[in-house]
C-alpha cells in the first residue's frame, strides 16, 4: 500500500492577508485563464479585451455613474434578501417582489398622477411599493411559519404570479393603445418620477448607501438582528430560550420584501418611468450570488455587487466593440466567479502532498 | 503475563487540524488478547487517534504498524482488510433493514442473506451476542442496535476492535452483558480497545490501561497494578479527589408539583404517562431510566418546551402560592417571574448557538433586557469573561465561536449562562455526558452549590453510580411511567437498575 499522493485537512483561521492573497491569486488565475481562452476562441489580444472591460465601467462620466446607479439597484435587492439569508430562509423571491413594488408605483403615477400633489404622490408610490413588496414577500413566510411548507419552492413560484400580474396591467394600462405595454408613464408632466439630485444618478446610490448602512446596523446591532441570526442558527435554540420563531420569520420577510419593493420604486419611479416584465431583469437571483459571496455582510456585498456589475458591463462593451456576442462575455465572467467562489476552497482547507522520501520514523 | 508482541504499534503519530494539535507524537501499543482501556480528558486525542487507525482520519506524521509490518491506512476500507473495526458513538444502520442486512450491506461478492444469517448466528453463539438476524433495526432498543454495530465488525473479519464510549447509552444490567461479551472476544485473542470515561467499568473490564494527554501519550500499565486515583491523576496532571460531596439538604419545601403529566409525541406515542413527582428546593431530584424513556420530554414540559396532552406542572412560590406552569412557553414563564434554568442535553443544537461566540452566547437569555431597539454587548461580554475564568474555560477568548470548544468547555459555558440566571429551578438533562473526570467534578460542585442556594435541581443522569452519589432522591423512569422514587442515600445499583428495565423493579423473575 502506498500513502496517497495527497490529502485534505482543514486549515485552522487564516490571518486575514493571507485570506485576500488566496483571493487575489484565485482572480489573477482566472484573468489568465480568460486571456487563454480569448487566444484560443478569437484571436483577440486579451489585454485590449481587458481594457475594453475596463472602460465598460470607466471610460466616461455617464459611464461610471451607469455603473454606480446599476450597482445601487443590484446592492438594493441584496440588501433586502439578506435578513432572510441570515435566517436561513431561502427567499429567491427577490424578482417578483421588486416587480410587484414597482407595479405599485406605477399604479399610483398611472392612477393618482396629476391629482394629488406630486410630493404626496411620491411618498404614496413608496409606501404602496414597500407594502407591496412585503405582502409578497410575507405570504411565503406565513405558509413557512405555519405549515412549514419549503420557502424556496413558494418564493420562486411568487415571481411568475408577479410577472403575469405585471402583464396584465400592461394591456390594462397599455400606451398607446394596442401596443400592449405600459410606455413612459406620465412623459410630459413627469408626474411621480422621483426627483434629481445633481444628476439623473445621484439619488438612487444615496438612498441605497443609506439602506446599506441602515440593514448593516438592524443586522448587527439590534435585537431583531440578533434573534434573526438565532433562528436562522437552530430554531430549537431559538424556542429555548422564548424567541417566538414564527413571528421572527414573517417579521424578516416583511422586512425583506419592503426593501425589494423600494427596488421595484427606484427602478419604476427614478430609471425606467414605466414597468415591463423584465424591469426586475434578473436581479432578484443576482441578489442571491452577491449576497452568498460576501457572506451576508452588507459591506462586503457593495463590492461583490460591484464586481458583477463591472463585469456585465465590461460584457457588454466587449460584445459590442469586438462584434462578439454577448455569450462570449458570459463566459468570461462565469471563468471569473468559477475561480473566486473556488479559492474559499483553498481558505478553508490546505492539500498535504506525499513527501518524497519519508521512510524513517520506524 | 508473558511477553507478546503488540498487535498495532502506533509510533510518532501526529495530527493536526488546523493550528490544533489532536496527536503529538503520540505512541499506542495493541496486543492480542487483551482488553486495553484508553483514557483521557475530553481533547486529549483519543478518538483521534482511533479514527486514524480505523481509517477515517489520515495522520499528517508517524508511522502504524500491524503484526509487525509498516502499513498506510487510507480508507476505513483499508482498515478492514487489516482486521481492525471500530464501533462508533453513532450507530452508523439503516433503520428499515433487518440486521443481517446491515450486516451485509456494501460488501462485495454475491447476496446470500440466508449463509449470511447462518454465520450471524454462529458468531453470536461464539461470544454470547443475543442478534435475531431478521430483526428490523427501528424494533431495537440501544443496546441491540449495538450488538448489531459489533456483529457487523466481527462479520467483517475484524480481530483489532475499538468501542468508542460503549457503555454511554447502556443500562448496567445492558453494560454488564457487553463486558461478558467484550470477554469472550479477548480469550478469543481478539485485541480490544474501549474508550471510556468511567473508572470503575476500566477497572471492571480492561487488563491494561494507555493514559493520554494533550494529545500526547503518558504511559501504559496493568490495570490490576493501578488504581482509580492513580489513572485520573495521569490523566489530568496533578492530584484530584473523587469523592462526590452530597450535603443533607437545608429546609427543603416543594417547589414544582407535578401531576398527571400525560405527554403525547407528534406520532401520537406516549412518551409520559400520568407522571407525578415533587421537586424540592435545596434538593437534587435525580431521574434515572434507560435513555428515551421521557426524561427528554419531562424537562422540556417543565421548561415551557413540550405540548402535553394531561396533568399539571405548578411552580410554588415561596410564600406557598401555587401557578401553573403548563401551556406557558418559556418567554411567559421567564415573565411570570419564574427564573427556570435549563441545561439540555442537546448542547450546540439547543442550549447554545455553535456558530456563536461566547459573548453572544451568553446574550441568548439577556437580550431582551432594556427598552433600546438595540442589544446591549457590554454586560454578556463581562459575563462571558466571569464564566470562562470562573468555570477555568479552555478558550482562546470570548470571541471564540462555541462550537471550537471541546465538549467539556461548551457544557461549562452553558452551565455557566444558566446558573449567571440565579435560577430558582434548574433542570440539567446529561449534564457530564462525554465529560472527562475534571470537568464533571466541577459540574457535580456547581450543582451542589445550587442546591446549597436553595435551587430545586432536577438531575437527569445515565451514570448510575453518579446519581446515587449526588442526588437526595431519585425518580427513576421506565417506559415513560414512574417506576418508583427512592432515596439516594441508601439505593443500591441493582435496584435502580432493575426499576429501570421493570415497572417497581419487581426482583422475582429477573
Amino acid at each position: 500500500m502506498h500513502e496517497p499522493l495527497f490529502h485534505i485537512s482543514k486549515r485552522g483561521a487564516l490571518p486575514w492577508y493571507r485570506a485576500w492573497l488566496i483571493r487575489g491569486l484565485a482572480l489573477l488565475a482566472a484573468l489568465v485563464l480568460c486571456a487563454v481562452v480569448t487566444t484560443l476562441l478569437t484571436g483577440i489580444n486579451p489585454l485590449q479585451v481587458y481594457v475594453t472591460i475596463f472602460k465598460g465601467s470607466f471610460a466616461s462620466s455617464r459611464r461610471f455613474w451607469d455603473m454606480l446607479q446599476r450597482l445601487s439597484i443590484l446592492l438594493c435587492v441584496s440588501l433586502a434578501v439578506t435578513p432572510a439569508f441570515r435566517m436561513r430562509f431561502w427567499n429567491i423571491g427577490g424578482e417578483g417582489q421588486v416587480l410587484v413594488g414597482g407595479l405599485a408605483s406605477a399604479a399610483c403615477m398611472i392612477l393618482l398622477g396629476g391629482k394629488v400633489p406630486d410630493a404626496g404622490l411620491i411618498a404614496l408610490m413608496t409606501v404602496s411599493a414597500m407594502v407591496a413588496g412585503a405582502i409578497w414577500g410575507g405570504i411565503p413566510a406565513v405558509f413557512k411559519a405555519r405549515w412549514g411548507t419549503n420557502e424556496t419552492l413558494f418564493t420562486l413560484m411568487m415571481n411568475y404570479v408577479a410577472i403575469q400580474l405585471v402583464r396584465y396591467f400592461s394591456v390594462v394600462w397599455e400606451s398607446p393603445k394596442g401596443s400592449g405595454s405600459i410606455g413612459v408613464i406620465n412623459p410630459s408632466t413627469h408626474w411621480g418620477w422621483l426627483p434629481e439630485i445633481g444628476n439623473a444618478y445621484f439619488l438612487k446610490v444615496l438612498v441605497v448607501a443609506l439602506l446599506t448602512i441602515g440593514v448593516y446596523i438592524y443586522l448587527n446591532y439590534s435585537k431583531h438582528g440578533y434573534e434573526i441570526a438565532v433562528v436562522g442558527e437552530s430554531e430549537r435554540t431559538a424556542r429555548y430560550v422564548g424567541i417566538k420563531v414564527e413571528k421572527v420569520i414573517i417579521r424578516t420577510m416583511l422586512l425583506s420584501g419592503a426593501l425589494c419593493g423600494i427596488a421595484g420604486l427606484l427602478l419604476v419611479g427614478g430609471t425606467d418611468h414605466t414597468i415591463t416584465d423584465t424591469t426586475a431583469g434578473g436581479r432578484g437571483f443576482t441578489a442571491v450570488m452577491v449576497s452568498w459571496l460576501a457572506k451576508f455582510n452588507p459591506v462586503w456585498m457593495i463590492l461583490t455587487s460591484f464586481l458583477l456589475v463591472f463585469l456585465g458591463k465590461g460584457a457588454e462593451q466587449i460584445s459590442s466593440q469586438f462584434q462578439l456576442n454577448q455569450s462570449f462575455s458570459d463566459i468570461l465572467t462565469g471563468i471569473i466567479l468559477f475561480f473566486i467562489i473556488g479559492s474559499e476552497f483553498f481558505i478553508n482547507y490546505q492539500i498535504n502532498f506525499r513527501k518524497s522520501g519519508d521512510k524513517e520514523g520506524k | 503475563m508473558e511477553k507478546k508482541t503488540a498487535a498495532v504499534k502506533m509510533r510518532n503519530i501526529t495530527k493536526r487540524f488546523g493550528s490544533i494539535v489532536a496527536n503529538d507524537k503520540c505512541w499506542l501499543d495493541i496486543y492480542r488478547g487483551e482488553i486495553l482501556a484508553l483514557l483521557g480528558e475530553n481533547g486529549s486525542g483519543k478518538t483521534t487517534l482511533m479514527n486514524m487507525l480505523s481509517g477515517i482520519y489520515f495522520p499528517d506524521e508517524g508511522q502504524i504498524t500491524i503484526d509487525g509490518k509498516d502499513v498506510v491506512i487510507r480508507s476505513p476500507k483499508d482498515a478492514f482488510d487489516l482486521g481492525i473495526g471500530m464501533i462508533h458513538q453513532h450507530f452508523k444502520l439503516v433503520d428499515v433493514l433487518t440486521a443481517a442486512e446491515n450486516i451485509v450491506l456494501g460488501l462485495e461478492g454475491k447476496l446470500d442473506l440466508k449463509a449470511a444469517s447462518a454465520r450471524i448466528r454462529e458468531i453470536c453463539d461464539t461470544y454470547g451476542f443475543e442478534v435475531d438476524p431478521d430483526q428490523k433495526i427501528y424494533d431495537m432498543s440501544v443496546s441491540q442496535k449495538q450488538t448489531v454495530e459489533i456483529v457487523k465488525v466481527l462479520y467483517r473479519g475484524a480481530d483489532i476492535l475499538i468501542l468508542d464510549e460503549p457503555t454511554a447509552v447502556l443500562t448496567p444490567q445492558e453494560t454488564d452483558k457487553l463486558f461478558t461479551v467484550l470477554r469472550n472476544m479477548r480469550d478469543d485473542n481478539k485485541a480490544v480497545v474501549i474508550i471510556t470515561h468511567k473508572m470503575h467499568e476500566v477497572e471492571a473490564l480492561s487488563d491494561r490501561v494507555a493514559v493520554l494527554r494533550h494529545g500526547q501519550f503518558i504511559g501504559d500499565m496493568l490495570t490490576k497494578d493501578t488504581n482509580a486515583q492513580e489513572m485520573t491523576n495521569m490523566m489530568v496532571g496533578r492530584p484530584v479527589t473523587l469523592n462526590i460531596d452530597r450535603p443533607e439538604p437545608k429546609d427543603p419545601k416543594p417547589r414544582i408539583l407535578v401531576e398527571g403529566l400525560t405527554v403525547r409525541s407528534m406520532d401520537g406515542i406516549v412518551k409520559l404517562d400520568d407522571v407525578s413527582f415533587t421537586a424540592n428546593a435545596g434538593e437534587i431530584l435525580g431521574i434515572a431510566g434507560i435513555s428515551g424513556c421521557g426524561q427528554k420530554e419531562l424537562l422540556e414540559a417543565i421548561a415551557g418546551l413540550q405540548p402535553t396532552e394531561a396533568g399539571s406542572i405548578r411552580y410554588v412560590e415561596d410564600d406557598g402560592t401555587e401557578e401553573e406552569l403548563l401551556g406557558k412557553d418559556p418567554l411567559s414563564i421567564a415573565e411570570m417571574g419564574v427564573t427556570l434554568s435549563f441545561v439540555p442535553e442537546d448542547r450546540l443544537g439547543m442550549g447554545l448557538v455553535g456558530n456563536m461566540d461566547l459573548a453572544d452566547n451568553m446574550m441568548l437569555r439577556s437580550f431582551r433586557r432594556g427598552k433600546s431597539l438595540f442589544t446591549d454587548r457590554r454586560t454578556p461580554k463581562k459575563l462571558a469573561e466571569t464564566v470562562v475564568q470562573e468555570l477555568e474555560v479552555n478558550t482562546p477568548g470570548v470571541s471564540t465561536p462555541v462550537r471550537r470548544l471541546s465538549g467539556g468547555n461548551v457544557q461549562k459555558v452553558l452551565v455557566g449562562r444558566e446558573i449567571a440566571a440565579a435560577p430558582t429551578v434548574l433542570l440539567t438533562a446529561y449534564a457530564v455526558r462525554g465529560l472527562d473526570i475534571n470537568s464533571s467534578y466541577m459540574i457535580y460542585d456547581l450543582i451542589n452549590r445550587q442546591k446549597a442556594a436553595g435551587v430545586a435541581v432536577i438531575y437527569v443522569g445515565e451514570d448510575l453510580d453518579v446519581l446515587l452519589e449526588l442526588a437526595d432522591r431519585i425518580l427513576v423512569l421506565c417506559g415513560g411511567k414512574v417506576s418508583g422514587i427512592v432515596p439516594g442515600r441508601g439505593a443500591t445499583k441493582r435496584k435502580v437498575g432493575l426499576m429501570m428495565t421493570k415497572l417497581g423493579g419487581d426482583t422475582q423473575d429477573a
